[in-house]
């Protein structure tokens, strides 16, 4: 009796194994997909890993998605566009990828998630100095950045607006208006690099840095009353252009398709802009 | 016929044996491979020499100093002030005994980004203390005394524990006869108790440095991230997946390599004190 139970556990234990390396073609019917979402282009569920920037906007642009094709759903990554990035190259299944700028797009394109001609631009940002709402800092202009003492708070120069900043310092050290040592003590002010915008501004929204830099889109509705902003002229600011693109090995081609025509489409620009983002040319 | 049929039985019952041994070992083995085939992988994919080219470099180095620094910081905290905490735990009762032990177990079982908010909204510029704080001039976020402090919040809690289990296992009689001999509380405490409870409190504190050595999630929120002032080896490694996988390889197999060998020394030593008393 017990040797029989032994022999059943030790089979179950093997065919479970063996499951695991043959992805066994014959698998019980309620694990099978429904075939019916093959061929109906806008239906069933498409994953979209977007830059941590588009949060607000593509959450508003996913419920507008589905509630115009029914039997659709969206979910969401998002995260900084390198970690993204980086979870393409690691073969993180997805469907569409939304990057804040075109290095992390050509990482993904360099790692054979997305094909060199795919990715389109569909959006652009600029950056915005940001400050807690009862300005600890007391940072009135650009320049008060780089007063000794300041907690700035930036993006890790490999997320986008963390380059684009870096940017943003070394134009500003070129121009006349601001002094040749501006980007290094500006540098040294800094006290941490975040791994993505959001939490740039969180840090600022709660008051732990006197300043931070941000994307326009960043300051929504929500924290608009909590922070205080600081406008870079346009000479020395940096305009991020976003691009899209369908992930080649996407599971639901003609729904991604579907999807990035939306995000490109008039209502779907119209959001982006209610957002903070400026509409691409 | 007894004496015929006994070996036999024997026989039997020693096949029995060995089929019941080899049907464990495979139950056993599946989750023993999904435990080490991880760690074991990770010294496959790196390569001795991304290992030795990496190892070297300042930022690494810079990472495993701070690290080393801050736990053992974290560590000294948890076991000086941990002591009396878990002393007085185990030799008084209380209403609400239950409710204390509980909170200290909280830190443990807490997602350690719970742990780092929790630190913000009472340490940060704006926090429950941090305001007055602030007022005095003194700014922890984003500092290296915020990196100790977020450690010592997740690992404090597993000193305690092993401290207080340590001393509850003494038996009452040595202390009290020491004192009824006219010996002073601290007296009985440091020549009686604390040597008794010795082997408890050192893997305590053991168990409290692997912790602290591996904090990630509250520093990163607590303490930001900044190369050679706040990052320690855990972000660092979580950076260096995104930035440069080298890097990231080369710290976690030497956290690997620490972690093993430490905890090695402490199974070694607390089974050499077992094997003794």
């Amino acid at each position: 009796m017990q040797g029989w139970l032994r022999v059943v556990i030790v089979a179950v234990f093997m065919v479970v194994l063996s499951g695991c390396t043959s992805q066994s073609a014959q698998g019980p019917a309620g694990a099978s997909p429904p075939s019916t979402a093959g061929e109906q282009p806008a239906s069933g569920e498409l994953t979209v890993f977007a830059a941590a920037s588009l949060t607000e906007a593509f959450t508003q642009i996913g419920a507008d998605f589905e509630a115009a094709n029914p039997g659709t759903k969206v979910v969401f990554n998002f995260a900084g566009s390198q970690q993204l990035a980086q979870q393409l190259a690691q073969g993180a299944p997805a469907d569409v990828f939304a990057s804040a700028n075109e290095q992390q797009m050509d990482v993904a394109v360099e790692d054979g998630r997305v094909t060199a001609d795919a990715p389109q631009d569909f959006g652009q940002n600029q950056l915005v100095v940001v400050v807690p709402a009862d300005n600890p800092g007391d940072v009135e202009t650009l320049a008060d950045l780089a007063k000794p003492g300041l907690k700035v708070v930036l993006a890790s120069a490999d997320v986008p607006v963390g380059g684009y900043s870096l940017e943003y310092l070394d134009k500003a050290n070129a121009h006349t208006d601001f002094s040749s040592t501006y980007r290094d003590a500006v540098l040294e002010n800094v006290v941490s690099y975040e791994q993505t915008v959001k939490a740039v501004l969180t840090k600022v929204v709660l008051g732990e840095a006197d300043a931070g830099i941000v994307y326009t889109s960043d300051i929504t509705a929500n924290v608009v009353n909590q922070v205080q902003q600081i406008a870079i002229p346009d000479d020395l600011n940096t305009i991020a252009v976003y691009p899209i693109a369908q992930v080649s090995d996407s599971t639901q081609p003609a729904l991604a398709e579907a999807f990035i025509g939306y995000v490109l489409s008039a209502e779907g620009q119209r959001t982006l802009a209610d957002f903070g983002f400026l509409p691409i040319e | 016929m007894t004496l015929q049929t006994r070996p036999i039985g024997r026989v039997v019952l020693s096949q029995r044996r060995d089929w019941h041994r080899i049907g464990l070992a495979l139950l056993a083995l599946p989750l023993l491979v999904f435990l080490t085939l991880p760690l074991f992988s990770l010294l496959i994919r790196t390569g001795l020499s991304t290992l030795l080219a990496n190892a070297l470099q300042p930022q690494v180095l810079e990472a495993v100093m701070l690290s080393l620094t801050t736990s053992l910081i974290a560590t000294l905290l948890a076991v000086l002030f941990g002591t009396p905490l878990a002393y007085f735990l185990a030799r008084h009762d209380f209403r609400g005994r239950v409710i204390v032990e509980t909170l200290i177990d909280l830190p443990m079982v807490l997602p350690p980004a719970v742990a780092g908010v929790a630190l913000l909204m009472a340490f940060g510029r704006r926090g429950v203390v941090g305001e007055y704080l602030s007022d005095l001039g003194l700014e922890l976020a984003f500092t290296q005394t915020a990196v100790v402090l977020a450690q010592l919040f997740v690992a404090a809690p597993f000193f305690v524990k092993s401290a207080m289990a340590g001393f509850t296992r003494i038996e009452r009689d040595a202390e009290e006869a020491a004192q009824i001999d006219g010996a002073k509380h601290w007296t009985v405490f440091w020549h009686i108790t604390l040597p008794l409870a010795w082997p408890a409190l050192f893997g305590g504190a053991i168990m409290t440095w692997a912790r602290a050595l591996g904090e990630f999630g509250a520093t990163i929120i607590f303490a930001g991230n900044f190369p050679g002032r706040t990052q320690t080896m855990p972000l660092a490694i979580y950076i260096g997946f995104e930035l440069e996988l080298g890097t990231a390889l080369t710290l976690s197999i030497l956290l690997l390599v620490v972690s093993f060998g430490v905890l090695a020394v402490v199974k070694g030593l607390m089974r050499q004190r077992i094997g003794s008393m």
